[in-house]
């Protein structure tokens, strides 16, 4: 294992890790202020690549793309709150889960429907597609820095807006006690529209800047709401900090999991059996991961304050 | 009512003149393909050609009508059985035309051949079948799943690599295509990776191919995996120094996600859009004009089946209540194949010739797989001896 080796295995933690932070940004708020279980949170950020497909398609530029994806996310967003969500906040979260489910099926088969099954992708915009060298056989993308950029961008956004904004105060006292925040002539419904408009935009974010890199295809979120969920948990729920450590912290231990964990076993095993249960051991990681957190401290890594 | 008039009469008069081989009932033909989820573009070809090769004929195969009833088995073992016994037991079919996956296949098997209904698979070839457990019902028009990557390692035996990398997802059909490839392969494997099924990010594997120094890598990710992995390794700005050796990784299915971050990639196959025969050239032509994309080998596949039905159909002369004749009939396998060369093997897995492709852009932008040269004359499957048949 040379340093360069595990420097570029760090670099793709890193940005794995903020891709997963925009998603459970969104995921952990929703769930956190508003109790609320959105299954079609993952979703989203197919409906954010698929976005992003269509209007380079019709445009034919990335930047505008962006623009242009994040306004309809943001739309869709608040559309999906008024008609579906919105009657579903005082439900028990059995009917949450059922709901969001059907939205899940429902936009996975109209992707599919509209696009087709096959998979597509788009390129990364023209001035972002070449790769840096980092040594004589080694390049990284630069599309890559990119994104982990735009992650640590959008995360000092969230915490200044949470830390030091109206908005932000009233979402960590929504978060604490929607009912005394409304009391107090909040219109609460309002912070929930926020907050969930906010968090399928950047879903759809999160499907924009992965477009390039991965494929667009129906049910390309379906494995990441998983992921995301196993972040939010780490994290603590409702906390934008713990959502950011845990994202860093799956998507490191992912990546080098993956590649180094038959590594590590053909020390101490025979090669062909390190072959066999290192692949299977390294998907496990972050899961246990959960676990081993959960025994410790069982509101997570930097739970919300208030929580109880 | 007219409908039910028409079955009446058709069993009355079956009935009537039972076994004797001048009366033929319309031909029933079931499809059992996956054409929901992500991997439903593939089975969509083999519904498109095989139904190209119907309309050609006039809905009819070997001079009788036939009756496609196409079944979506969604890529779950239990659908797929069910949808299968249904077919055979309901609908009576004659063949059953299926599936896509091997895993399919293998739910779907026993029923249809132990009610001594024809299977033809147009797609999955597992070795499961073909050796010590082949059957009279059953036959294959596609290839045997290893002799793809047996291919590959005889390509890379005559490019001159030396040291491949290889890497597949971590299931039965990935470890296949390792085993072919190292059957075959002279040269060093310097890495086996196995990746999960589906996978998203090939960053960690791609850091390690590229210190690896290996002069190419030779890898089996279908469907998405192969359109990521495909536009990561290029953007990673390995294609440089590294060439790239795939099975079912680059082909029509993948292209339109690729594009030129495919182009020049090797593979393997027994065919191709651009393979220089009439017969195929003029199914390329009248398949774009019909659905607007290039046809895979999937689609290839699927209209040789309807091919080699037509011809044992029109040898029984509607005939299929003799299920021996039937059976000879198949095997002959006395049609144009679009691949040129092609018979059956003793266990119904076919004989033919494998090339080695590469990727190249069409003058009108679209992407396909060309023919490069022959590397496997007349190459059958290695557990055809297996077989007492």
């Amino acid at each position: 294992m040379s340093t360069t080796l595990f420097l570029i295995l760090c670099l793709n933690g890193l940005q794995y890790g903020m891709l997963l932070f925009l998603i459970a940004a969104g995921l952990t708020l929703v769930f956190g202020v508003m109790g609320f279980i959105n299954l079609a949170h993952g979703v989203q950020y197919m409906v954010g690549a698929y976005l992003a497909f269509a209007y380079v398609q019709l445009t034919g530029s990335f930047m505008l793309a962006v623009i242009l994806s994040l306004v309809t996310a943001l739309i869709l967003g608040l559309l999906l709150e008024h008609f579906i969500f919105r009657h579903l906040y005082n439900r028990d979260h059995l009917d949450q889960v059922l709901a969001t489910f059907g939205i899940i099926i429902f936009l996975n088969e109209l992707a599919k429907v509209i696009f087709g099954p096959a998979t597509l992708s788009i390129a990364p915009p023209e001035f972002l597609s070449g790769s840096i060298q980092l040594t004589e056989t080694l390049r990284y993308p630069i599309y890559r820095f990119v994104t982990i950029f735009a992650g640590l961008v959008v995360a000092l956004g969230l915490y200044l807006t949470i830390s030091f904004t109206r908005i932000g105060m009233l979402i960590r006292a929504g978060a604490t006690s929607a009912e005394m925040v409304s009391a107090l002539g909040v219109n609460i419904q309002r912070l929930f529209m926020i907050v969930f408009g906010v968090g399928a935009m950047l879903a759809g974010f999160a499907g924009v800047i992965a477009a390039p890199i991965f494929a667009i295809e129906p049910g390309m979120g379906d494995n990441i709401l998983i992921v995301a969920f196993v972040v939010i948990i780490t994290g603590g729920i409702g906390s934008i900090g713990g959502a950011f450590f845990a994202a860093l912290l799956v998507g490191l231990i992912d990546t080098l999991g993956r590649s180094l964990a038959t590594e590590i076993l053909s020390t101490v095993f025979n090669p062909s059996f390190a072959n066999q249960i290192g692949p299977a051991l390294a998907s496990m990681l972050i899961y246990i991961l959960m676990a081993a957190i959960l025994v410790f401290r069982p509101k997570g890594l930097l739970p919300a304050k208030g929580v109880s | 009512m007219k409908k039910h008039l028409k079955q009446l009469t058709a069993g009355v008069a079956l009935s009537a003149v039972m076994g004797t081989a001048a009366f033929a009932d319309d031909i029933k033909i079931g499809m059992v393909v996956t054409l929901s989820g992500p991997p439903a573009a593939l089975g969509q070809q083999i519904v498109d050609g095989f139904q190209l090769a119907l309309e050609q004929k006039d809905g009819m195969l070997g001079g009788q009508k036939v009756e496609l009833i196409v079944e979506d088995d969604e890529l779950k073992p239990d659908v797929a059985l069910v949808k299968a016994t249904s077919l055979v037991e309901r609908d009576k079919v004659d063949f059953v035309v299926g599936t896509v996956f091997s895993n399919m296949l293998q739910a779907i098997f026993k029923p249809i051949v132990q009610s001594d209904t024809f299977l033809i698979s147009p797609n999955a070839g597992p070795s499961t079948f073909a050796g010590r457990n082949c059957n009279p019902y059953f036959f294959v028009t596609s290839y045997q799943n290893n002799q793809n990557a047996e291919v590959s390692g005889m390509i890379a035996n005559e490019e001159g690599f030396e040291n491949v990398f290889t890497m597949v997802p971590n299931y039965q059909a990935g470890r296949d295509n390792i085993v072919g490839f190292k059957q075959t392969f002279k040269g060093n494997v310097t890495d086996e990776v196995f990746t999960p099924l589906g996978h998203q990010d090939f960053s960690a594997e791609l850091a390690r191919i590229s210190t690896s120094g290996a002069d190419a890598i030779f890898t089996f990710m279908p469907g998405g995996m192969g359109v990521r992995l495909v536009n990561q390794f290029a953007n990673a700005g390995l294609s440089e120094n590294m060439k790239f050796m795939s099975v079912f990784t680059t082909d029509e299915t993948t292209l339109p996600g690729q594009k030129d971050a495919a182009v020049g990639f090797l593979a393997a196959g027994s065919w191709a859009p651009d393979l220089p025969n009439d017969a195929n050239a003029a199914f390329v032509k009248a398949f774009e004009e019909k659905y607007g994309y290039i046809p895979g080998s999937y689609a290839m596949q699927a209209y040789d089946t309807a091919s080699l039905l037509d011809s044992a159909i029109a040898k029984t002369g509607g005939d299929m209540s003799d299920k021996d004749a039937v059976r000879a009939a198949l095997k002959e396998a006395d049609f144009t194949s679009l691949r040129g060369d092609f018979s059956f093997n003793n266990n119904h897995y076919p004989v033919q010739d494998f090339h080695m492709l590469n990727v190249v852009k069409r003058d009108d932008g679209k992407f396909h797989t060309s023919f490069v040269r022959t590397i496997a004359k007349d190459y059958a499957d290695s557990f055809s001896q297996d077989c007492k048949m």
